[in-house]
């Protein structure tokens, strides 16, 4: 049987909560440090398939900024930060303090992409402490990696673990808006976690749901 | 006589056939594989965008045969030959395979692009089709559009334009 159907409606309960513990820890860092305010939607668990989550993180051939990382532990799985080029420039220009940086043209700025990559690790880091102290299950991420191209060849890298025992996934997304630009960006920034297809009998176990019915 | 061109979409783990006027594309390849095999004669094509190498790593059940890339060239020979296509007419041209991240930690799922491609390769020449270009590799996205009526892939990839193989 398709293991994603094993999940129920309290399943998805208990993943919403963990997205919204991780990624408030994660907008508040983010409203730090950029010093201002920064909207976090109440995250959203849906069972999609590929090319959905794909049309959820801006469409397929829409460029983006995305940080990266695997999470290792007892929970393995996947983490992407992905950012609209229009925001992701609007956080660069603010952290290292060139108002002249854009992504129109590469080679781009290494100090920029550093810095880019760099946030997403403080960022995934409050997200993955904040699910760890939630669950008391360790959690490591690995160094996260960056990429700035198209939405499918980005996310697609996220579902290998899943392609190999569906064709769909279950994804905790939550998007993040700033306060004075909520209608600049077609898209917002996401966070996304994909915890591997056997991550989650731990999750629920850590969290004392009942078992998969 | 107003006949509409159309592009078929292939989506992620998934394959169609087209025939001449109409084109066939699919966008976003990361690490997947586009692969593309043709009848240039009989104008007639089919695209798979395979993501994983072989169909032996497969746990779950309801196989789909167009996510691996020895099921995906099988069944596209297959259904290419049911329509009309001649066995010894079959061309292929194949895109993407790139390593889209680069981790300081080797780790067999990051090198599941290069994967792919050498799966692909190996399943066409096991089955007698020539591969007449390739556009694989290296670290970006791939968006492949195949018109069957001339036979040419175009590749389009951020900051490296199109190209056409």
């Amino acid at each position: 049987m398709n293991f994603i159907n094993h999940f129920n409606s309290i399943h998805l309960d208990f993943l919403k909560e963990i997205g919204n513990i991780g990624a408030g820890n994660a907008a508040t860092s983010l409203s730090r440090l950029l010093n201002k305010k920064i909207e976090m939607n109440i995250p959203n668990v849906q069972i999609v398939s590929f090319d959905e989550m794909v049309e959820m993180a801006g469409g397929s051939e829409n460029v983006v900024a995305s940080v990266f990382l695997r999470i290792e532990g007892e929970v393995p799985g996947s983490m992407f930060f992905v950012l609209p080029l229009g925001q992701a420039t609007r956080f660069i220009k603010q952290m290292i303090g060139d108002m002249n940086f854009s992504f129109a043209e590469p080679p781009y700025n290494e100090m920029a992409l550093s810095a880019l990559q760099e946030l997403g690790n403080i960022l995934s880091g409050s997200y993955l402490t904040a699910l760890s102290n939630f669950t008391n299950l360790s959690i490591y991420p690995t160094v996260p990696a960056l990429g700035i191209d198209m939405v499918g060849a980005i996310i697609s890298f996220g579902l290998i673990e899943y392609s190999q025992v569906s064709d769909h996934a279950i994804v905790i997304d939550a998007a993040l808006s700033e306060e004075d630009f909520e209608n600049s960006d077609p898209v917002h920034g996401h966070f996304f976690l994909l915890p591997d297809p056997n991550s989650f009998q731990t999750l629920f176990d850590a969290l004392g749901v009942r078992d998969h019915e | 006589m107003n006949n509409t061109l159309s592009v078929e979409k292939v989506g992620i783990a998934d394959m169609k056939i087209v025939k001449a006027p109409h084109c066939i594309r699919t966008s976003g390849l990361g690490s997947c594989v586009g692969v593309v095999i043709y009848d240039f004669g009989m104008k007639l094509a089919g695209m798979a965008h395979v993501m994983l190498p072989e169909s032996s790593l497969a746990k779950g059940d309801g196989f789909n045969p167009a996510k691996y890339a020895d099921t995906a060239v099988q069944t596209l020979i297959s259904q290419l030959i049911a329509n009309g296509a001649k066995q010894g007419a079959l061309k292929a041209k194949i895109a993407g395979g790139a390593q889209m991240f680069q981790f300081t930690v080797a780790n067999e799922l990051m090198r599941i692009g290069p994967r792919n491609v050498e799966a692909v390769k190996k399943e066409l020449s096991r089955l007698h089709v020539q591969l007449i270009s390739e556009e694989v590799g290296g670290n970006r996205g791939r968006t492949i559009e195949f018109n069957p009526t001339n036979g040419m892939l175009l590749v389009k990839s951020v900051n490296y334009g199109l190209k056409e193989i």
